[in-house]
């Protein structure tokens, strides 16, 4: 009711300059920066991630994003279009209307950032059910948004659960739009129960396994570190987390050796202590899970070279661990872990390489570390993901779109792209008396 | 409207050398001259002229800045629109001081002077947001290939401004240009050279790096010729006349092929028709062509009116140029400043003696405004023929042309009866009308029942000799890029 009546005809948010909707977008990154310390330090609290990497890369990209769609708020352009007989015709791109965002607990600034930029941008109302994990930040976030002048009903924050909060948007006959961040099998139940309701328009950002592709040529040392980094970061709670290492079988046995040694020498701890790079998991259910397919994977006979265990009787840590000699048809290989668990695998030739890397109901990202220039282009154009990084992981900008192929999702997040799922396009046709070019 | 800071009525110089690598330098030949106010003629202050060799060394410092692997060239794109996004908020910070610069050199009213470094912070912060947004494409060539586009910067910008919105010309051609990633050399109008350099301080204050923005004034057969036959300069983008155009137009071509846009004068057609709500056409049709003194490229300066409410219209314009007081452009009860300078002022007397002279009415005004400055009285010519000189030359004063019609197919035509095409306006309540006129009228820009508000969202140009190219507006952008086609051979394309 709040944001419809934000929306309404007529209404301050309705008849704002699309430039001035830019202004707020801006001003609310301004006062992020100015409150960046203590937003980081509540976000480690609630989420567990070490408090040096919020602040230099969730922060980082959430300023930017917010700033990057302010950017875009006065270019959300239709166009003029020469249709045929005595008619003028262009259209309009208007906002789609109420949009129910349900975010998750992995990112919760970043994912609301990424939420809320191109929904304000287009002029939209946003109703937004943040994780019952992590739900202070985005509090925060919406305090600094109405300082920043955003007018009431625009932006609403309901922290909640997802079988009734969550439930309850999806199938709200008066939400225009659904955008949902989180596993596949809950994004299957929201789409159905979007399209059993009103159908409102849906997009989905959902899990993955990740291959990430290691050649011989590749820098050894660099492919190590970044192979390390594309599965552990985060606590390995990324949905585009390189969670299928695979390695060309010349160099296999090297790079396992040294991907655990890498991972022994992971430090794992309090989050606010500045020299760990790994935190806690973000709760027992996600702890509990990710034991579970560590066991699998000793049980389905795959080697494993480090880690293992859970670490200390506080909180939810768990060793960085390494499984080497996996197969295709493990558990391991096949089901997203969401934790601090790496699985190499071993290959030998390409075309059979891009097979089994696509032997998988997901797409959301892929890698490629290698020094040929050929290789790199074929596989990148090749592999069926949403994005594919070539000797780098993880590297994101407000401005490159992101999103899965197949089950890893619907539609895409950021970029210009990301203002389409936000707009909703209106034709309009006027008679006049001669149509002149 | 909205709540201003008053006036500084005497703001303190604080710049007036050459702004270059970002320092500011006295000129090589060591040579000044004087700016005037044109308020009471006075001297203001002098300034460093520039001449050749300091265009030279301004390419010199922008080469510099643009050489591979620079921070400039390293930059990225987000960071750009960063630092143009602070120049915004510091015009914004200082609109009460350069904004009363603006009025002490150019004579403009202090409320319009104010309005205009908001528009132009505004206008920054537009094109903030696109320097991240400006890239290429790949796209699905035959054969087994990959193929993109990089939009790259055109390289070293040569801009020659004008003098009749010295701070909005500096931010139209700065933002687009650093957007995309250029360098730019200004070189402003000799009447009003202040606020470019104090702009060039607060893009040095920004962190903008040295060689990326340069200022060197002076005047146009001088420092002017200099940027337009200079062979490393890549692109000018110029305002002013049409006259210099065209000669600025030859030299690119004479020189190294330099990507040129133009944006000239005008002699723009306002029409309003006889269902139109004459008042509200009335009031749009007066500002249209008496706003900035009548300094103004898109300046609707035909008023072509319905010869049913023709005699009303007048009355009711004659009305409104009397009311349109005369003063001290400080004061907030002033609408109509001085002209610039004693050549325009010369030039606006002559071409209204000519109207006398060749039969047009003299309905108000028609004389200059006596005292110190350079003022002249609004003006309305009532029965002005489309042979009459002020009915085909561009009289840049605050003189308005009223003219009969009785047909839109008529109208249309003697609309399009000149070499310009910069605006255009129809007044009416009728949807085929209006369409029927904006399709018609060959202008680059068309308004319906309005005049020339100002946005800078959307791209503003001349068609035939008004200009060449897009001001504003993402359309803009294209004219600071140079696009870079890449193919590369792949073992197997597939789609």
């Amino acid at each position: 009711k709040a944001a419809q009546d934000a929306f309404r005809l007529g209404s301050p948010w309705r008849r704002m300059d699309a430039s001035e909707r830019g202004v707020l977008l801006n001003k609310l990154a301004d006062l992020i920066e100015r409150d960046r310390v203590y937003i980081t330090s509540l976000e480690t609290l609630d989420n567990g991630k070490p408090y040096h990497v919020a602040f230099n890369a969730d922060l980082n990209l959430v300023i930017k994003c917010y700033r990057y769609y302010a950017g875009w708020a006065d270019k959300i352009e239709g166009k003029t279009v020469p249709v045929a007989g005595d008619f003028f015709a262009y259209t309009r791109r208007e906002p789609v209307g109420v949009c129910g965002q349900i975010i998750p607990w992995n990112f919760p600034l970043l994912m609301q950032a990424w939420k809320l930029g191109p929904a304000l941008a287009c002029g939209n109302v946003v109703v937004m059910k943040v994780a019952e994990q992590t739900p202070l930040t985005a509090l925060y976030i919406a305090h600094l948004a109405r300082e920043a002048g955003f007018p009431p009903g625009v932006i609403n924050i309901i922290p909640g659960y997802g079988p009734t909060a969550g439930g309850a948007i999806a199938s709200h006959m008066d939400v225009d739009k659904l955008a949902f961040t989180g596993s596949t099998e809950v994004g299957q139940i929201v789409a159905q129960a979007a399209a059993q309701s009103n159908l409102k328009r849906v997009t989905l950002e959902l899990g993955g396994k990740s291959p990430n592709i290691v050649l011989a040529d590749a820098d050894m040392e660099q492919a190590v570190e970044t192979s390390h980094f594309a599965l552990y970061f985060n606590q390995g709670q990324c949905c585009c987390a390189g969670s299928r290492t695979f390695v060309e079988e010349k160099i296999y046995d090297e790079f396992v050796e040294r991907s655990a040694e890498r991972a022994k020498k992971r430090t794992v701890g309090n989050p606010f202590d500045l020299t760990n790079e790994q935190g806690p998991q973000v709760d027992q259910e996600q702890t509990d899970k990710i034991m579970s397919y560590i066991k699998s994977g000793k049980e389905q006979g795959a080697k494993l070279v480090a880690g293992g265990n859970k670490m200390g009787d506080k909180g939810y840590f768990i060793e960085p661990t390494v499984f080497a000699d996996v197969k295709d048809e493990m558990k391991i290989a096949q089901e997203e872990i969401f934790g601090p668990v790496q699985t190499i695998l071993k290959f030998k030739d390409m075309d059979e390489l891009i097979e089994r890397c696509h032997k998988t109901i997901y797409g959301l990202a892929a890698a490629v570390q290698t020094k040929d220039l050929e290789k790199a282009l074929h596989l990148s154009n090749t592999l069926r993901a949403g994005t594919v990084w070539v000797n780098c992981f993880d590297v994101f900008d407000a401005s490159m779109p992101f999103g899965g192929y197949k089950m890893s999702g619907n539609g895409r997040e950021l970029g210009e792209y990301g203002l389409e799922a936000y707009s909703e396009v209106k034709s309009v046709v006027i008679k006049i008396p001669q149509k002149n070019s | 409207m909205a709540q201003f800071p008053p006036p500084i009525r005497n703001p303190e110089v604080k710049f007036t050398k050459l702004f270059i690598n970002n320092e500011f330098v006295d000129s090589v030949s060591g040579k000044t001259f004087p700016t005037i106010n044109p308020t009471n003629g006075q001297k203001i202050c002098d300034v460093s002229e520039g001449d050749k060799a300091d265009i030279d060394k301004a390419v010199e410092s922008a080469k510099a800045a643009f050489k591979l692997g620079s921070p400039w060239r390293r930059m990225d794109a987000s960071k750009r629109g960063a630092l143009l996004y602070k120049v915004a908020q510091l015009m914004e910070r200082d609109a009460q001081y350069l904004g009363s610069l603006e009025t002490l050199d150019n004579g403009k009213p202090y409320m319009n002077a104010f309005g205009e470094m908001m528009f132009s912070a505004n206008m920054l912060k537009y094109y903030a947001g696109s320097a991240d947004k400006v890239g290429g494409k790949t796209i699905p060539v035959d054969g087994d290939y990959m193929c993109y586009t990089r939009h790259e910067p055109v390289g070293i910008c040569g801009a020659v401004i004008p003098w009749n919105y010295p701070v909005c010309m500096f931010a139209l051609k700065l933002a687009p240009a650093l957007a995309c990633g250029n360098v730019i050399i200004f070189k402003p109008a000799e009447q009003t050279p202040l606020t470019a350099l104090y702009m060039a301080a607060l893009c040095k204050e920004a962190g903008i790096p040295a060689g990326v923005v340069n200022v060197v004034n002076g005047y146009g057969p001088t420092a002017g010729a200099a940027i337009t036959a200079h062979p490393e300069v890549d692109k000018i983008a110029f305002t002013g006349s049409t006259e210099v155009g065209q000669i600025i137009l030859q030299a690119s071509g004479a020189t190294n092929i330099k990507r040129t846009t133009l944006e000239l004068g005008g002699k723009s057609p306002n029409v309003v028709m006889d269902d139109a709500d004459i008042d509200s056409a009335a009031a749009w049709s007066h500002e249209a062509v008496m706003t900035n003194m009548g300094q103004c490229c898109v300046a609707g300066s035909r008023t072509f009116v319905h010869e049913k409410i023709y005699d009303k219209f007048v009355a009711k314009s004659r009305e409104l140029a009397q009311q349109r007081t005369c003063g001290d452009p400080y004061e907030m009860t002033t609408k109509n400043g001085p002209q610039v300078d004693k050549e325009q002022y010369s030039k606006i007397l002559e071409l209204i003696d000519a109207g006398k002279k060749e039969g047009a009415r003299v309905e108000c005004g028609g004389e200059a405004a006596g005292g110190d400055g350079f003022f002249i009285k609004p003006t309305v010519f009532s029965g002005v023929q489309d042979n009459m000189r002020i009915a085909k030359e561009e009289i840049f004063g605050p003189v308005q042309q009223i003219f009969k019609f009785s047909s839109l197919d008529e109208v249309i035509e003697r609309a399009n009866a000149t070499h310009y095409g910069l605006g255009a306006a129809i007044f009416t309540s009728n949807i085929d009308t209006a369409m029927m006129f904006v399709q018609g009228v060959r202008a680059g820009t068309v308004w319906v029942n309005c005049y020339n508000p100002p946005c800078y969202q959307a791209p503003f140009g001349g068609f035939k000799m008004s200009g060449l190219g897009r001001e504003m507006g993402e359309y803009n952008l294209s004219q600071y890029q140079e696009i870079k086609t890449v193919m590369i051979k792949i073992p197997q394309k597939n789609s």
